[in-house]
């Protein structure tokens, strides 16, 4: 779901954009594959929240990672990221 | 106290920054430019000049730079001059439709091949369509002056549009010319510092110049032209106040000299207009009724002024330093668009004159404006655009 647009009267006269969840819609829809983390193999060391793209992963408690399907977009780079392969991508179902 | 210096544009135009109480600086130089950021740089370094001076790698680099501190909400500052210029293009997009009250003196240079380093409006005239409001100026006073108005209109919030303050290279950049700098408390309270709308803060994120998709690109546009619209009626405003504080005003928009009866009315920019109030006080004593106006502002253009002026005329002779290649000079094609559905149309004879720093003096003003007088009488002109003494 996009934000409603504001009349042009109340506009900024430039684009001006502050961080909000979802702007563009749940982008989960988009994905192709699924990231899975097998919690087994993480070794918390936070590398795939620090490269996800889009910051659809967040860091829980204990520092394993959580991700949010409703905008993550399957572009896989944690799993290609993560030094001990707790990530793999699977599939959608069709 | 106020002070009277007797320097060239240049150095006046780095008195007026400090004057201005600009905060970030970036600094690249390019004849005949050079000597600003030059004077700027002994400012600082003598410590009289309290300001952020940011030497860059190259003018795309300059303007970026003032964009970000701009962004940051502070007041910012470049020059720059011909191929510094059109290099820096791209960026200049990026300033405007960032709605940035950055303030750039231009020091006009013709652009090469069969480059040089003397005056030519091609570089600034070719930048007309970034959203940039463009001022040209006539004598080192009104440089000075002009860039402290610069700053109090562009940091209108009706107006928030960068600000070029055009100067010819040499006539001007390079020439001595007693000038009087107000005293500082005085310029303090005609230009109070910059209150941003917006600016870039840690604490409260957010980015700006995003994507834009096509439901809402038109607005932001159509806003840009809104403030065009309004600095017009800002500029003379501004001038006025200007004048009652400091003494000096430089005409608004345009800038008329003995218009009121004149049937031959000579529209120029830039130090062509000097050499044509010479020309009117001459052309005058031999009975022809002639006066001059000064396009002051290019950017917006001041078409209403010029549609005022054409109800009692009979005649525009129209003079550029420069052309746009495949139709006409500048400010003769302007002026003609200005014109259009129009009840009174004068005559509009154009001139292409000085180009790649040839001097144009009140002489040649007084040929061209014989040679449209001419025209007058018969009601016809011979020629839509002159080349001035071209070589055959």
């Amino acid at each position: 779901m996009s934000i409603p647009p504001k009349p042009r009267k109340e506009t900024p006269i430039t684009t001006l954009s502050v961080p909000t969840v979802g702007g563009m819609g749940k982008t989960g829809s988009w994905r192709t594959f699924r990231p899975i983390v097998d919690y087994s193999k993480c070794t918390r060391c936070t590398l795939c929240w620090i490269y996800c793209p889009d910051g659809a992963i967040t860091r829980q408690e204990d520092d394993s990672p959580k991700i949010d399907y409703d905008y993550c977009k399957g572009c896989g780079i944690c799993a290609n990221e993560c030094p001990v392969k707790a990530i793999t991508m699977e599939r959608e179902a069709e | 106290m106020s002070q009277t210096v007797i320097d060239t544009a240049n150095h006046i135009v780095a008195y007026a920054a400090k004057a201005a109480r600009v905060q970030v600086i970036a600094a690249y130089p390019i004849t005949p430019q050079t000597s600003i950021v030059e004077r700027i740089a002994e400012l600082v370094e003598s410590g009289e000049f309290d300001t952020e001076y940011i030497r860059v790698e190259s003018e795309h680099s300059a303007m970026s730079t003032c964009i970000g501190a701009a962004a940051a909400g502070v007041r910012t500052f470049t020059a720059t001059a011909a191929h510094g210029l059109v290099l820096m293009h791209e960026a200049l997009h990026w300033a405007s439709g960032s709605r940035l009250p950055i303030v750039m003196p231009v020091v006009n240079r013709t652009l090469g091949p069969g480059w040089n380093i003397w005056a030519d409006l091609t570089d600034s005239m070719s930048q007309r369509d970034t959203g940039w409001i463009q001022f040209y100026c006539a004598d080192n006073q009104e440089v000075f002056d002009t860039i402290i108005q610069a700053y109090k209109l562009c940091e209108n919030e009706q107006i928030l549009l960068p600000v070029m303050i055009c100067l010819e290279a040499f006539i001007l950049s390079h020439t001595y010319m007693p000038v009087e700098i107000p005293d500082q408390k005085k310029i303090d309270g005609f230009l109070p510092p910059y209150k941003p709308k917006w600016f870039l803060d840690v604490d409260n994120p957010l980015t700006h110049g995003n994507i834009v998709s096509p439901k809402w690109y038109m607005e932001f546009r159509y806003m840009i032209q809104e403030a065009m619209e309004t600095a017009k009626q800002l500029i003379p405003e501004i001038d006025k106040e200007f004048g009652e504080c400091f003494g000096f005003e430089h005409g608004g928009l345009i800038e008329k000299y003995k218009c009121e009866d004149a049937d031959l009315i000579l529209l120029a920019m830039g130090t062509i207009g000097s050499e044509a109030k010479i020309a009117v006080d001459n052309l005058r004593k031999e009975g022809l009724r002639v006066g001059s106006a000064r396009i002051r502002v290019f950017r917006p253009f001041p078409k209403e002024e010029i549609r005022k002026l054409a109800e009692n005329t009979q005649m525009f002779a129209i003079i550029d330093r420069g052309i746009s290649f495949g139709m006409d000079g500048f400010l003769a094609e302007e002026t003609k668009a200005s014109l259009y559905n129009q009840k009174d149309q004068p005559l509009i004879a154009g001139f292409i004159a000085g180009l790649g720093g040839r001097d144009v003096t009140f002489k040649t003003v007084e040929k061209i404006a014989k040679k449209s007088s001419e025209w007058m009488r018969t009601d016809r002109v011979e020629k839509e655009a002159v080349w001035v003494d071209l070589r055959e």
